[in-house]
């Protein structure tokens, strides 16, 4: 199958699934397809970085944990009716999705611009444990900070609102999630086909040759891991709306390997990777838990069957190549 | 993810000879912790559940028992999908406070009922208490209270305190010093997850404290107690029973001989019921059942006890119901604050050695009909 | 603060980082002999732990539990070398990270099934409990000293190896140039088994060590993996001199941060802030380090492969 028709294949399956479920009477199907959904989301834009610029970040659960502690920090305020700082202006919270999506693209941008500036200095194994570090930084932090829960959390009772739109009602907010991983993986399509991502592609294969070209790598990278930074981070904010709940996890170095390996699992550098990855991801966390209390071998059996045998992902499977 | 118990079966084959004494079949959903270092704890409450709910012979029960993995988004999830999908009518079995800060607003706000058989945070018995909220095990201040008592009535007048820095740590500390009248040698936090003492123990050897009062669960309290004794500090020390529980203590084996630990329930409390629930448990599961496991037993016989006065789908009468709590509880007599917490004695316990084992006896109460600090704030 | 409270410290500090140092020895070898990243380095460590604590319940003998956690410990880091790593040598860092990422879940739900989800008991042999009176008046616990005796002379043990053995020999040269030794006539297959599972022997017997003071339970294992990456990238990888001055550095500067900070904050705030702020800062201090040092030199202090 060509990696177009497979990707069609799936974006029709996921407009479709919603359909499925409420013929089924399942709503809660849907929650868990906006799960998979926005966890999609937070591997593209590792795939970004990853895929493209062959950044490996382990530490990228620090952007999907600032997006979401900046909604939980902004929803917390507005609903305790609590201004966020009262000085010759006063900054309140809200609950209005855009403007925290947009305190969320921002917030992890100029941390991603910050954590990069500094990590991409390193290469290698080294910046696989650079990023890893600032990750378990900011997870210490979140765990000692007591104004937002420390590590019980912060629970937002009311799902945030859209103009326009019930996001209580799970299809609707399914919707949203579904239109804005649209739009990260059509930023992903974007970047790869244009200038910008031809040089970093070729940076990814030689830095060398890229710097004799005039170009300079570290500032592409840069800017490369700063994108990446923020769509991994709106996911961040979508996430923490999906479970009305944020909590320091969402910094762990374990939610990063699991980033990670949707995006390996689903392919790198594959355009739909993350989505399959996610998906399948979910997939199997739902239904072999009902098999065994010891489901988690038969996850890590699977993965290591994936990883031996499909090389290229499940992605590369299909269309039958390999990295790309 | 479910994991149906052959209940469900059994349910089945009853409803369809249906001779119904008692009301509508109850769905239950319980979410615990089945996988991982913390899954002894979840385990432990699912076992005392089940236990109680075999023994009633109950056919109208239907359980959905899933495993959290210790994750709040996956507890919220599991909460989703019991609720939307499973159409539970109670939900229980959250082991951890930052979990169930995360699914019981929202499970009560959405009208279905949690019995919780562990986690008491402070939030749900003050200002966030909810009719349909009933906590079956504590405040999670109470055992820390218990043990600043029995400090004081002990003579201790120059405690070291510590706990990790998390908030269930600062609220250990803080329900100690509520009770404890002595003076503090030190207050001091460790950090989550750090299995490295040398350093505290050190600090309290410097200090002149004549006890220690610590509340590291899991395997920091063990680590702990194993590096206290090879010390030779030798300070009496005090705890609450998360770190001394029939888990733990086979792992900390000597280390932890002599130590007083504060619990609302002990193996050798004597009454009918415990008696009977220590020795079932032990015969169903080839293991001495620990607090936890009473916990779970005494939420699941709170629910029947509510199932036989009234009908789950009729929401105030259940709730009055499970308000009345007249069940046959280990802890013996079982009352409900004005917050749906528990009112009940909390005992000192010395940890000894049974032949082969080492477990608790009782040796003393360091608080009687305790209540909590936070039901004032509560508003119902 | 006392000077006798400070020099207890830094001996803590020391024992931290010879442990960490037997982590990080593996996995630095392994990363600089093969190339591999291995996550499951966490899991041997928790084998032999496991293994000890099975052994020592058994039998009753110390010795014998340290024995059995180093046979395990390389018996499963053999056996995973052949079946599982031995495919991912010319991978993708990546692929190493997924493969490895599941032989972790493979090992923790594992010896959950096979141990119970309750952790173990394993303790101190009593010929080396209590404490000893050092020079100065130190009380200092005499199992810490013979870690700190262990792990020093496991890192002269690997010198020779490495400098003095024609093994080492061939490690040094599968480090500089794999296709080399290959084409030398090198047994590139047996030489990668035996350093995989030296590695893991070294992981198994810090398991089994630490257990007997700390909480033997599954996952133990993860929180020192992360620890070990920090140690060997702080010290460069592939160097065992690095590893070394790398874990000690981390040993000591978590324990006196840990101790120092709290009281450096106490200067200027109040006792529970500082202490909450002290904590917090302490907690993230080891990062902070590597941060600082790979801001500073790239490639870490002693780094041999960029």
């Amino acid at each position: 199958m060509s990696e177009r028709g497979f990707n069609a294949l799936i974006a029709v399956g996921l407009i479709g699934f919603p359909l499925y479920a409420l013929w089924l009477d399942e709503p809660f199907l849907i929650t868990l397809a906006t799960r998979a959904v926005v966890l999609a989301l937070a591997g593209v834009g590792l795939n970004i970085a990853l895929g493209i610029g062959g950044l490996v970040s382990l530490g990228h659960a620090v952007f999907f944990g600032i997006g979401g502690y900046a909604m939980g920090i902004l929803a917390s305020h507005a609903q305790a009716f609590d201004p966020i700082w009262q000085g010759a202006f006063t900054v309140t919270g809200t609950k209005s999705m855009p403007v925290i999506w947009l305190v969320a693209l921002a917030a992890s941008g100029l941390a991603a611009l910050a954590i990069g500036a500094l990590s991409l200095r390193t290469a290698g194994v080294y910046f696989i444990m650079i990023t890893l570090a600032f990750g378990q930084m900011f997870f210490y932090f979140a765990i000692s900070w007591p104004a937002y829960g420390g590590e019980d959390g912060l629970s937002i009772y009311v799902r945030n609102g859209f103009p326009g739109m019930n996001t209580l009602v799970p299809v609707q907010f399914y919707g949203l999630c579904l239109v804005l991983l649209f739009a990260g993986l059509a930023l992903h399509w974007q970047i790869a086909r244009s200038q910008f991502g031809l040089a970093l592609n070729a940076a990814r294969q030689s830095a060398v040759r890229v710097e004799t070209v005039g170009l300079a790598p570290y500032r592409l990278r840069l800017i490369a891991f700063a994108i990446s930074g923020m769509v991994t981070g709106l996911a961040g904010a979508l996430f923490a709306d999906l479970n009305r709940f944020v909590s320091p996890t969402m910094f762990s170095w374990q939610m990063s390997g699991e980033i990670m390996v949707f995006v390996i699992l689903g392919g790198v550098a594959r355009l739909f990777g993350p989505v399959v990855g996610a998906v399948l991801f979910i997939t199997l966390e739902h239904l072999l838990g009902g098999i065994s209390e010891y489901w988690l071998i038969w996850l890590g059996a699977l993965l290591l069957g994936v990883v031996l045998f499909a090389p290229g992902g499940i992605v590369g499977l299909v269309t039958r190549r390999g990295h790309g | 993810m479910s994991l149906k118990s052959c209940l469900l079966a059994a349910s089945l084959a009853a409803l369809s000879t249906a001779t119904a004494a008692w009301a509508e079949p109850v769905k239950v959903g319980m979410i615990t912790t089945l996988s991982g270092g913390g899954a002894g704890l979840g385990l432990d409450v699912r076992d005392g559940f089940l236990l109680a709910v075999k023994q009633s012979g109950n056919t109208d029960i239907d359980m959905v028992i899933e495993d959290d993995q210790q994750k709040p988004d996956i507890a919220v999830q599991l909460a989703d999908k019991m609720i939307q999908s499973d159409k539970v009518d109670v939900l229980t079995g959250i082991i951890w406070s930052n979990l169930a800060m995360a699914v019981v607003p929202g499970a009560v706000a959405q009208g279905k009922f949690y019995l919780s058989p562990n986690a008491g945070p402070s939030q749900l018995a003050g200002a966030g208490c909810n009719p349909n909220y009933f906590n079956v095990a504590w405040q999670n201040d109470n055992l820390h209270e218990a043990a600043g008592a029995y400090a004081t009535s002990a003579g201790f007048a120059n405690s070291f305190i510590l706990a990790p820095n998390y908030p269930a740590g600062k609220d250990a500390l803080t329900g100690y010093k509520r009770m404890y009248q002595g003076a503090l040698a030190g207050e001091f936090y460790t950090q989550l997850g750090q299995t490295d003492y040398a350093a505290e123990i050190a600090q309290i050897r410097a200090s002149g404290a004549d006890s220690v009062f610590f509340f590291l669960p899991g395997g920091m309290g063990i680590s702990f107690l194993k590096q206290y004794a090879d010390s030779g500090v030798g300070l009496p020390v005090v705890g609450p029973a998360f770190s001394f529980d029939q888990g733990i203590l086979q792992a900390v084996g000597a280390a932890a001989l002599g130590v007083k630990n504060t619990s609302q329930w002990s193996k050798d409390i004597d009454n009918a019921t415990n008696t009977a629930f220590v020795e079932t448990f032990e015969a169903e599961y080839g293991r001495l059942p620990s607090l936890y496991a009473s916990q779970g037993f005494d939420t699941a016989n709170l629910l029947l006890s509510a199932m036989g006065k009234a009908d789950v789908t009729d929401t105030a009468a259940f709730r009055a119901a499970l308000k009345q709590a007249d069940f046959a509880s280990t802890r013996g007599d079982f009352r409900f604050n004005t917050n749906n917490h528990p009112i009940q004695d909390i005992y000192v316990r010395e940890v000894i050695r049974e032949g082969d084992v080492f477990t608790n006896k009782i040796i003393g109460t360091a608080l009687s009909d305790h209540g909590d600090a936070y039901a004032a704030e509560c508003k119902m | 603060m006392s000077l006798i409270l400070l020099a207890e410290q830094v001996l803590n500090g020391l024992q931290f980082g010879v442990m960490l140092f037997l982590m990080a020895a593996g996995l630095t070898l392994v990363f600089g002999v093969m190339g591999l990243i291995n996550l499951a380095h966490g899991s041997l460590y928790m084998v032999g732990a496991f293994a000890a604590a099975a052994v020592a319940g058994a039998t009753g003998s110390f010795l014998l539990a340290l024995v059995a956690a180093l046979a395990a410990a390389a018996a499963a880091g053999a056996l995973v070398e052949v079946l599982v790593i031995r495919r991912l040598y010319g991978r993708d860092h990546l692929d190493q990270v997924l493969a490895t990422f599941a032989l972790i879940l493979i090992f923790s739900e594992g010896t959950r099934w096979l141990f119970g989800s309750f952790p173990l008991y394993l303790n101190i042999p009593a010929w080396l409990s209590g404490p000893v009176l050092l020079p100065g008046g130190i009380q200092y616990p005499a199992y810490r000293l013979a870690l700190i005796g262990v792990g020093l002379a496991v890192a002269l043990g690997l010198h020779l190896l490495i400098g003095h053995t024609r093994v080492g020999i061939r490690i040094r040269a599968g480090e500089a140039d794999r296709e080399m030794i290959a084409a030398l006539g090198v047994d590139i297959s047996r030489l990668y088994t035996f350093v995989f599972a030296l590695g893991a022997a070294l992981a198994g017997l810090a398991g089994a060590l630490v257990g007997a003071i700390q909480s033997v339970q599954v996952g133990m294992g993860e929180p020192v993996l992360i620890l070990a990456f920090v140690v060997i990238v702080i010290g460069g990888i592939g160097s065992i001199k690095g590893a070394l001055i790398g874990a000690l550095l981390v040993g000591v500067t978590d324990t006196l941060g840990g101790l120092l900070l709290p009281r450096l904050f106490g200067l200027v705030l109040d006792p529970s802030a500082a202490a909450s702020v002290g904590s917090a800062l302490a907690a993230m201090l080891i990062y902070l380090l590597m941060a600082a040092v790979l801001v500073w030199r790239p490639s870490g202090l002693f780094g041999v492969r960029a």
